[in-house]
């Protein structure tokens, strides 16, 4: 008989039945059901506006001016006009709490993003992004050669992201395990033909692809990619490498919740060669983030004018009446209307709701040319940290043969050596099937049934998590972003789109037609900035 | 026959007091708190006896023959006993439970046994010879097993071993009298097969004993694992062989009590000597309450804050006799306030409040930066926290890994605390359990070497302080990043340079 532990502990195990059922107690508890809910977003209410059924107004109040949304754009205007020294203005938000596609949620254990989650280093045409950075000691200060320095407990801390394939996961998000020299050629030849870029010119003196997006070279050569897709154009430049392929169309959906077989071109480069920020003290690749995401940022701009926000209110009609603008909405709460009489107004909604709501005699917000990703964000609250072979816990941790992104950890940033528990934020384009029919397949699915598809993936990944999860909770975003399609980012929708009309100013990150940050408050700030102008403020 | 009874009962006696001996001391080893553990295994095993003695009264045919059957399940139980606390002690879910069942199972078994002889020898002996043989025997027994314990079994058998030396002299009981013995037993057969099935596996685990022991921990340790806990951020275990206490956390030697001395006295007196008055002392990480013991050496200091995230290794060196002796009790003194909190969270919550202490001396003594965890406290943003608990004249030292093994480490360190804003004074000295060990420290001013140490130092004095400032050729200054939140350098070095030196 040879002894290991195996029969060592059966053995005693007999001896000390009793003592075996106690530790069979102990491993065997019941497994219970992981609790969860969707708290949003409000697509019941939102869709309200395609009937228009909403009850006369049965009250009148008066402001300088309205603006309509409080995503970052809405923020990001109402923010200027009180850096202006505006007061009287108000804020109308349909969820219950501002941020938009920026939200973020807080638990006992952690806060957590509910979209967008970080902010890569600013470029230089970044101007407003930077002077608000500025002021919320984002950016503290600038070394000698022009460099900004930035806030470290905000930069992203190390490891920053790693991938996981055959079982085990690797630094970084780029496939190294099993590429071939052909691959590895392709990859050089790809990533220094977009470093070289980055700074590079076009006819104008513009540099051909910035954030903001309209701050980039009217090139014609360039601007010509728009009409490729990315799959296209890789093929076209001569990259057959499949890993190269995967993380490409990972970036595309990453960051426009589209495949790079539909995404422009124009907008694939774009991704690589437009973040040409630098830092004193941080890696040109590093990001931005905070525990809650981007949420930090909506907290920051909200701060100052938290009181001018009115939340659970559904604009359903923006009208230019001449004299004045009159501002219509709805409170799912009280089922009341209210009417806001003001002088000026930002419509800071996603466009396909402007051209719903804005009546004007002048002028048409057609909606046609601009469609929208849906998204489904899971915040999974854990009571251990994952594990996993290999590279160690990252900020950002995906996996290739997953259909959704990946997760990242909301803990990440905190200073805490060893956090004992954590939230993953899951990300999910539903770039499955056409959006129309993903959208309605996402509201069908029952918040059990996304529970389940979220904790199935992570324990793909994860078995060790098993009985580990505390809870699940989904958001459903139908209208997450607008897909830079093939030839949306430089035809004529967009350009259409962007035309102001007086007194209705329009400001959001899909006048960019790419969801970003810099791109929403820019926006904002030139939207705010024309108010001031039409109401003849310095 | 009589007398054959008479010597067995001196044997069972010395084999009952061992076992409950094993118990209150596995207890206490696992535990901690030695005091409560002996009591109430004491206590447990001298009730468990009483219910025993009480149950033999419901036997009353075939004495002898129930007899041998105890003595058999004694052995097997008792001697067996050490070997299944330390293996299952990871594995089940209330050890305290197992431990009490299986003191009140040996206990109500020692307790069939006096009895039972009084029994079987009323008819042979006078009772009043009965009585005093028995008894006399029985306290000689138990005089000779606390003599033996912890003057011979501990120190050269070790717990799991003494345990099955004594089940099969317990079973060898059985054995011999079974066989001496005339009289009709009934199933003697059955007794026979039993004793002898019994006697060999006693005699495997008294073989085996050290697997048995490294079964309980998967990885290799040197020594015998006395303690092993697993915290929610740690795994620590304990070590001794022969006079050497070790300490492991996730595997990581952190000190050998043979030359802990040596480290603790580097790390703490370069800086506590320099400081003109130490009053307020700050400790980060040190659970151990090594580094506060030589801290305590100062009269001068007037407080001392003990930062360790982790209360399990406080708890168990304020409550461990054998560790309470290694730190000289430092844990427990009065000067002493304990925060069993993250020290990078603790010390952004101070930097917000205006009235927050100053230190005068402030070491820090955490594991290596192995991993980025760790690695966060290493950062030039973590040692710029700690100026704002300084003062003008303050000093801070950092443990900082081996500058010879792991030299880009050591110097990343240093460097770091430049960019934190930092006057060095990098040193070094040796452990012969971890090797050329290295220390940074950190002030305002530069720093200025003691010219007095404390009485009674066995490693630091002014003659080895100018080896430990003197760093040779090969291990001296290479330049190297900074440690950033962001970036850590210094784990990429760390993982670099150890893995390449695989002595250790
Ligand atoms: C899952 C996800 C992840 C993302 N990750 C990132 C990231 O990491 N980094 C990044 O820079 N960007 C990211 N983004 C893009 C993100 O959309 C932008 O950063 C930014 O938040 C967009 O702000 P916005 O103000 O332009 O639009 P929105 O956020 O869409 O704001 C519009 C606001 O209007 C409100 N609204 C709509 N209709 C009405 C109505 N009728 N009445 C009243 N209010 C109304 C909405 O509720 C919303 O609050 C992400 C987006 C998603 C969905």
């Amino acid at each position: 008989m040879t002894l290991t532990r195996r029969n060592f502990i059966i053995g005693s195990a007999a001896t000390l039945c009793v003592a075996g059922l106690v530790e069979a107690l102990g491993h065997f508890g019941q497994p219970k059901a992981v609790p969860g809910t969707i708290p949003g977003a409000s697509s019941a209410v939102g869709h309200k506006l395609r009937a228009q059924s909403f009850p006369a107004p049965s009250r009148e109040v008066e402001c300088e001016v309205a603006i309509v949304g409080g995503g970052i754009a809405g923020l990001a205007a109402g923010y200027h006009l009180h850096r202006a020294g505006l007061r009287d203005f108000r804020i109308l938000e349909l969820e219950q709490q501002p941020g938009g596609n920026s939200m973020s949620g807080r638990n006992e254990v952690s806060a957590y993003p509910w979209g967008a989650h970080y902010v890569p280093l600013l470029t230089e045409e970044a101007t407003e992004a930077r002077r608000l950075f500025e002021e919320f000691g984002v950016i503290t200060g600038y070394d000698e050669a022009g460099r900004p320095r930035y806030n470290e407990y905000y930069l992203c801390a190390d490891p920053h992201e790693r991938l996981y394939r055959y079982g085990r996961w690797q630094d970084g998000l780029i496939p190294a395990l099993g590429v071939g020299a052909e691959e590895e050629a392709q990859y050089k030849r790809f990533f220094a033909f977009m470093e070289s870029l980055k700074n590079r010119k076009g006819r104008d003196g513009k540099r051909l692809f910035a954030i903001p997006l309209d701050e980039s070279s009217q090139d014609r050569e360039w601007l010509a990619l728009d009409n490729l897709t990315m799959t296209e154009w890789m093929s076209r430049e001569g990259y057959s490498s499949p890993n190269l392929h995967w993380y490409v169309n990972y970036c595309c959906r990453d960051d426009f919740g589209t495949t790079s077989a539909e995404t422009s071109a124009w907008a694939g480069v774009h991704y690589f060669a437009s973040r040409n920020g630098v830092a004193a003290n941080a890696d040109a690749g590093n990001v931005i983030t905070w525990p809650e995401g981007n949420g930090w940022l909506s907290g920051k701009l909200a701060e100052p004018i938290g009181d001018k926000i009115t939340t659970g209110a559904l604009v359903y009609a923006v009208t230019d009446q001449g004299d004045r603008v009159t501002v219509d909405y709805w409170e799912p709460k009280s089922q009341r209307s209210t009417r806001v009489n003001c002088r000026a107004v930002v419509v800071a909604t996603p466009h396909f709701v402007a051209s719903r709501i804005i009546r004007s005699k002048t002028w048409s917000f057609p909606a046609e040319g601009f469609s929208y990703a849906p998204w489904a964000v899971a915040n999974i609250t854990l009571s251990k940290l994952p594990a996993g072979k290999g590279a160690p816990l990252s900020w950002d941790n995906v996996a290739m043969n997953s259909k959704l992104l990946g997760y990242v950890v909301a803990t990440h940033q905190l200073t805490e050596m060893k956090p004992l528990k954590t939230v993953l934020t899951c990300y999910w384009p539903l770039t499955h099937r056409t959006p129309a029919e993903a959208r309605a397949e996402a509201l069908r699915r029952s918040p059990e049934e996304w529970r389940r598809i979220f904790l199935d993936e992570l324990l793909k990944l994860h078995p060790e998590l098993d009985g580990q999860v505390e809870r699940v909770d989904t958001w459903l975003w139908g209208h997450a972003m607008i897909r830079p399609a093939r030839g949306f980012l430089w035809g004529e929708a967009r350009k259409a789109a962007r035309e102001q009309c007086p007194p209705i100013f329009t400001a959001h990150s899909d006048l960019s037609g790419i969801s970003l940050f810099e791109e929403a408050c820019t926006h904002g700030v030139r939207a705010a900035q024309n108010v001031l102008a039409h109401l003849g403020i310095a | 026959m009589a007398r054959l009874l008479l010597v067995s009962v001196f044997v069972i006696a010395t084999c009952g007091l061992v076992y409950e001996l094993i118990a209150g001391t596995l207890a206490s080893y696992l535990l901690g708190d030695s005091v409560t553990q002996f009591s109430t295994v004491i206590g447990c095993y001298l009730f468990a006896m009483g219910i025993g003695s009480w149950l033999t009264r419901y036997v009353t045919r075939n004495l002898l023959g129930f007899f041998i059957s105890v003595e058999i399940l004694v052995g097997l139980i008792g001697g067996a006993s050490a070997a299944v606390l330390f293996v299952l002690f990871e594995h089940v879910y209330s050890f305290r439970l197992l431990l009490y069942f299986i003191v009140t199972l040996i206990g109500i078994l020692v307790g069939f046994e006096l009895p039972l002889l009084l029994q079987i020898l009323k008819d042979r002996l006078e009772f009043k010879d009965l009585v005093s043989k028995v008894f006399s025997f029985d306290y000689i027994g138990a005089l000779f097993a606390s003599i033996l314990f912890p003057m011979v079994l501990v120190p050269h058998l070790g717990l799991v071993r003494s345990g099955f030396l004594f089940g099969i002299l317990n079973t060898l009981v059985a054995l011999v009298v079974l066989y001496a013995i005339r009289e009709e037993i009934p199933a003697s057969r059955m007794h026979k097969l039993s004793a002898v099935v019994t006697l060999i596996a006693l005699c495997m685990g008294f073989v085996w004993s050290e697997k048995i022991t490294t079964l309980s921990e998967t990885s290799t340790y040197q020594g015998n694992i006395i303690y092993a806990r697993s915290s929610p951020y740690q795994r620590i275990v304990l070590t001794k062989q022969a006079q050497d206490l070790r300490l492991y956390l996730n595997g990581n030697l952190q000190f050998s009590s043979q030359d802990e001395y040596r480290y603790h006295e580097a790390l703490v007196h370069p800086v506590m000597s320099a400081v003109a008055s130490p009053r307020r002392v700050l400790i980060i990480g040190g659970g151990d309450g090594l580094a506060l013991r030589e801290v305590l050496k100062y009269p001068a200091v007037e407080s001392v804050v003990l930062v360790d995230l982790d209360p399990a290794m406080t708890e168990l060196f304020s409550g461990n006799e054998m560790l309470l002796a290694l730190n000289q009790r430092s844990l427990l003194s009065p000067k002493l306030t304990i925060h069993n909190r993250d020290a990078f969270l603790w010390l952004k919550e101070l930097q917000a409040k205006s009235d927050r202490p100053r230190f005068d001396a402030i070491i820090i003594d955490l594991p290596d930066p192995s991993n980025f965890s760790v690695g966060k406290l290493y950062s030039v943003t973590f040692f710029r926290l700690l100026h704002t608990v300084m003062e003008n004249n303050s000093i801070a030292v950092v443990q900082s890994t081996s500058p010879l093994v792991a030299r880009k480490s050591f110097w990343c360190v240093n460097k770091t605390l430049e960019a934190a804003g930092f006057c060095t004074a990098p040193y070094h000295a040796y452990v012969p359990s971890f090797g050329e060990w290295g220390y940074v420290i950190a002030s305002r001013q530069p720093y200025r070497r003691p010219e007095r140490y404390p009485e009674g130092l066995r490693y630091v004095s002014v003659e080895t302080a100018n080896e430990m400032f003197h760093f040779p050729a090969d291990m001296a200054r290479v330049e190297t990043k900074i440690q950033h939140l962001d970036n850590q350098a210094l784990i990429h070095y760390f993982d670099d340079e150890w893995s390449k030196y695989l002595i250790y």
